[in-house]
């Protein structure tokens, strides 16, 4: 998992210094107000759409707190401002700007760019 | 102006520099700091999370721009070499020299190594800074077995990264038990055994006497003749204050190591200050951050002329997560003297340790160890921390308290107000109170902002939390049962809004009623609402749903789910039985017969999902629902049919019960039973509803429970005819979806309703609320409506396409791993 989370971080971008913006998929195969994973070379990146599509977050797939591949199949919602998603195992919350975990002590996760253009998702990437 | 020079630009250090620049600005005192390692002040305490995924930036206590911000000269990569007292200087390794008025040494401690023939050899590293991190990393890559030098606290902390290495793990331990500092022998036992199963293999009684090799170490050799074969080894016996400079200076120095300081801070040199790890007070180190941070504030104190605070010495519990093990251990762990009784709870199945010491009056609690689980650590150390007199017999605190309703360990209302709740910031429960006195609208980010409690370790939160909703309810706030942020509505007034308005859609009433996006709360409660309400199959909302409702089956381990068809009343044909053989040998199921008389098929993938239950379906089985909050099983016994003395057919019955309210949704799970005679073999006592045979009819009973908190099923009529039966239990269970909180089981609900079970029959047998027609007629509308679920999703392409692990690719998840178990398969273990 350790070599997991390194090759994350790796291709992990601000949003200005994208290098490659991947086309994932178009936006109807992602569930309205949910989320998806996409597999971006060996990575899994878990999607969200909020607002009906309105708003976009990709974050790492993994759930840092017993290292499982599964936040993309987690409830969204938002904590004050900040848009989140929740863990299905134990339920640990973390923001989908920062990567922060909001309930509990664990390990921020890695969040990447999201654009959607001509009805197509797309996630930035530094590689 | 005063002039400050801190050496060392560690925790405390920096501690140091954000407490008096809180005060103290520029224009009054100027601040230079110097320390040894390459990058700022970073967190110590969380350094494993380098291995975990965090990065040194992620780990600094603030960032370089802080220090300029705040006006203090931040030199980095600088030591300082030596101290001349007599002209109030120091010099640094680049030659550099600058005077001060105080001096304050925040240097810490460096690892201690043992001299061992072999220390030298390449593969020995220690645990303290980022760079010996690089170091262990880099070389563990090479290799494929480590071990770890001493199973103290940070030894086991060690232990843990080299597991996240993935690395063969050993702990060699001198003393006969794990953390001898902290732990007793059984306490020991107990945490030996967590973590023996979590891959760390340890070694007790073992005095290392060689670390062997040829340039680089290949093993260790012991005192008992015995050999380890390892690749690397990382020494954790200890810490070694660094007081070189001090002693250099002429400074007093503990015989032992560290520098003395008086209550003041101050060192044998008025000038001088020492804090910290570095710091040695009344013949002690304390190797823990809280009292640094402590020391730092009362040097502040006393430095700049408010001489009345004091350092009073320091508590040492401390409550960790040891690789997943919670470990707690506060006051006086071992209850040394002899006026003191220890108490021990042990399990050895689910590795929980407690251990209460308590004055041979049995009126006050001295100290104590948990394992396993510490919740309470807080509470009971806050008893020994403010000498709180018992107010239960002491063996009632041996069981935890969120296990019980009342007895046990006291709340946080019975604290004193000078109770100190969070250590790292000094914040009392006083202080917490007269905030949310103040302001009855404060919430928890409020408290951290304010009074920083909570933002050091965060171990106080529950405490802090628990606190607020005691303050406010002390005020005669009513703590209303909003389900969450974003509706100030409770279930039952969102049942009620939902159903008058008609409303179909999570983001209309969120719209309308709401604020926010929702969350993982208020989303699966909503769903629960739709469907009690509509009965529509829960895959109409699925983006609202917990995962198990939204892909129709259990999530497991490893992203894996479990398939459960209906088996009403657990009778089952052989054709059935072998189309479910058939079915789990084709995708490698792990099946098992589960305590509710079905079968559980274990590890589907979920794209198979839909392929198996088309195969399911095909062979007349249905959804089994274990997935959903609604209704489970109707457990049968054999009944009249077979058995010498049942009385009626039980079996017969159980599956018409059964069949009725399949795919019930409701509040929390339901379960059922029916028995053929007063013998019981269905348990149905212990179920929801439960129905027992007698030579007239059937008594009915409701309420039951199995589960953490058993609770037997009260009687609701008797000797009924089987219709009546129904329509009662038609009555019973809607009452309940209506009327319960969510995820609130029938047991929990009766025990919180006014008036108990005689109120209970007043409104389901006797009518008294003029409710029952209209009960009986929603609960037909839901039951008119039920469909299987399963059989339309396989039979919708734009379902079946959710049941997929990426959008982008038909390839299968490549993180899934599984191992053998006596012929099956089941998932590897947690990562
Ligand atoms: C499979 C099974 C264990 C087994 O191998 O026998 C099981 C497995 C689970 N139980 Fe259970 N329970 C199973 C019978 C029981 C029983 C016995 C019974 O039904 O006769 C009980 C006690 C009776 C009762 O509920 O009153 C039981 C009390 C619980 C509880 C505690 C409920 C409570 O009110 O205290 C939970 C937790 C919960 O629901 O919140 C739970 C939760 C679970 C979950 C759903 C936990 C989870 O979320 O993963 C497990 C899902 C496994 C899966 O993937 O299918 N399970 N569970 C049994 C399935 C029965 C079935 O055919 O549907
Ligand atoms: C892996 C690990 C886990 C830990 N876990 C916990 C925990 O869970 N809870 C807890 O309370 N504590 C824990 N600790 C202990 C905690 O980190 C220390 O108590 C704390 O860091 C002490 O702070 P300090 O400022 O006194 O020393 P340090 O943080 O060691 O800082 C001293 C700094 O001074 C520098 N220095 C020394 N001499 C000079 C010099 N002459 N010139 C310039 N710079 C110099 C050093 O390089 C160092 O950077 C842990 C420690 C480790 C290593
Ligand atoms: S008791 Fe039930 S919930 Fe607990 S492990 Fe067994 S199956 Fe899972
Ligand atoms: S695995 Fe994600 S919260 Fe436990």
């Amino acid at each position: 998992m350790v070599e997991i989370l390194n090759s994350l971080k790796s291709h992990q971008v601000l949003a200005e210094e994208v290098k490659v913006w991947y086309k994932a998929a178009p936006v109807d195969r992602f569930p309205i107000d949910g989320g998806a994973c996409v597999k971006y070379k060996d990575l899994q990146i878990a999607v969200f759409n909020f607002d009906s599509g309105k708003e976009w977050y990709a974050c790492q797939n993994l759930c840092p707190h017993k290292m499982q591949m599964i936040l993309s199949r987690g409830l969204t919602g938002s904590c004050g401002e900040e848009p989140k998603v929740a863990c299905p195992y134990h339920k640990r919350t973390f923001s989908l700007k920062s990567g922060e975990c909001l309930n509990a002590d664990e390990e921020r996760i890695l969040t990447f760019p999201v654009k959607v253009e001509a009805n197509h998702v797309y996630i930035g990437f530094s590689r | 102006m005063k002039k400050i020079i801190v050496i060392g630009n560690g925790m405390v250090g920096y501690k140091f520099c954000e407490k008096i620049r809180k005060t103290f600005d520029a224009s009054r005192l100027s601040l230079t700091v110097y320390g040894e390692e390459p990058r700022p002040a970073y967190d110590r305490v969380h350094l494993s999370n380098y291995f975990s995924g965090a990065t040194a930036e992620d780990l600094l206590l603030a960032p370089r721009s802080w220090y300029e911000d705040n006006d203090i000269n931040l030199l980095t990569g600088e030591l300082v070499t030596a101290i001349d007292r007599e002209n109030r200087q120091i010099y640094t390794h680049k030659g550099k020299r600058e005077s001060y008025d105080y001096l304050v040494l925040a240097t810490g401690s460096s690892a201690f190594v043992p001299p061992i023939r072999g220390v030298e050899r390449h593969g020995v590293f220690v645990y303290r800074t980022i760079e010996d991190l690089n170091q262990i990393l880099t070389y563990g890559k090479k290799i494929k077995k480590a071990a770890v030098l001493g199973g103290g606290l940070l030894g086991l902390e060690a232990a843990k990264a080299l597991l996240d290495m993935s690395l063969e793990t050993y702990v060699v331990e001198f003393a006969d038990r794990l953390m001898p500092r902290q732990l007793d022998d059984a306490a020991s036992d107990i945490l030996r055994m967590k973590l023996t199963t979590l891959g760390v293999n340890i070694l007790l009684g073992k005095a290392t006497k060689e670390i062997k090799g040829n340039g680089k170490l290949d093993g260790l050799e012991f005192a008992d003749g015995t050999h380890l074969d390892v690749e690397m080894l990382v020494i954790s016996t200890g810490i070694r204050p660094r007081d070189e400079l001090a002693k250099a200076a002429n400074l007093t120095i503990h015989e032992r190591g560290g520098v003395l300081v008086n209550e003041q801070l101050q060192t044998s040199d008025t000038h001088i200050y020492a804090i910290g790890e570095v710091a040695c007070y009344q013949n002690m180190i304390y190797g823990l951050v809280a009292p640094g941070n402590e020391m730092a504030e009362v040097a502040i104190d006393q430095m700049m002329g408010a001489k009345e605070r004091i350092f009073k010495g320091f508590d040492m519990s401390t409550k960790l997560k040891l690789i997943g093990v919670d470990v707690g251990c506060f006051g006086d762990p071992f209850g040394s003297s002899d006026a003191v009784k220890p108490l021990v709870y042990k399990n050895e199945n689910t590795g929980i340790y407690r251990r209460l010491n308590v004055t041979a009056d049995g009126k006050y609690l001295t100290g104590g160890i948990l394992i396993g689980d510490a919740d309470d650590y807080n509470i009971l150390h806050q008893m020994v921390q403010n000498k709180m007199k018992l107010t239960v017999a002491p063996e009632a605190l041996l069981v935890k308290t969120s296990a019980k309703e009342e007895g046990g360990a006291p709340g946080v209302e019975s604290l004193p107000d000078e109770a100190v709740i969070c250590s790292c910031e000094n914040v009392t429960k006083g202080q917490i109170q007269d905030m949310v006195r103040a302001n009855e609208n404060c919430t928890i980010n409020d408290i951290k902002a304010q009074t920083g409690a909570c933002t050091g370790c965060g171990g106080c939160t529950p405490m802090v939390s628990d606190l607020m909703k005691a303050s406010l309810k002390s005020m005669g706030k009513l703590v209303k049962n909003n389900l969450c942020e974003h509706f100030d509505y409770s279930r039952q007034e969102l049942y009620d809004l939902i159903k008058i308005n008609d409303i179909r859609s999570f983001s209309t009433l969120i719209k309308t009623n709401g604020k926010g996006h929702g969350c993982e709360v208020c989303k699966p409660v909503v769903a629960s609402l739709f469907a009690s309400i509509y009965n529509e199959p829960a895959i109409v909302h699925d983006t609202i749903q917990d995962t198990n409702d939204r892909f129709l089956a259990n999530i497991q381990r490893g992203g894996t789910y479990s398939v459960v068809p209906r088996i009403p009343g657990g009778e089952i044909t052989p054709d059935k039985l072998l189309a479910i053989g058939s079915v789990a040998k084709k995708y490698g199921l792990y099946t098992k017969i589960t305590g509710g008389q079905r079968i559980d098929l274990f590890g589907a993938l979920l794209h198979q999902l839909p392929d198996i239950w088309e195969e399911l379906i095909e062979a007349g089985f249905e959804s089994g629902h274990a997935y959903a909050k609604s209704l489970r099983t109707v457990k049968s016994c054999v009944g009249s049919t077979w058995c010498r003395y049942g009385v009626q057919d039980s079996v017969s019955f159980a599956i018409r019960v059964e069949e009725r309210y399949k795919g019930l949704r409701s509040p929390h799970k339901l379960k059922g039973g029916v028995s053929g005679c007063i013998r019981e073999c269905a348990e149905a006592q212990s179920k929801d509803f439960g129905i027992i045979a007698t030579e007239k009819g059937w008594n009915v009973y409701v309420c039951g429970n199995g589960g953490s908190r058993p609770q037997h099923a009260c009687l609701l009529a008797t000797d009924v005819d089987a219709e009546t039966c129904i329509r009662l239990i038609d009555r019973f269970l809607m009452y309940y979806i209506k009327t319960a909180a969510p995820l609130t089981r029938t047991a929990t609900w009766l025990n919180k309703l006014d008036g108990g079970i005689e109120y209970l029959k007043e409104v389901v047998v006797k009518d008294s609320l003029g409710l029952a027609d209209t009960l009986e007629k929603e609960m037909q509308g839901l039951l008119e409506n039920y469909e299987c679920e399963w059989k339309r999703a396989i039979s919708d392409p734009d379902l079946r396409s959710k049941f997929a692990h990426f959008v982008n690719s038909t390839e299968e998840d490549a993180s899934l791993s599984f191992v053998d178990l006596r012929g099956q398969k089941m998932p590897a273990a947690w990562g």
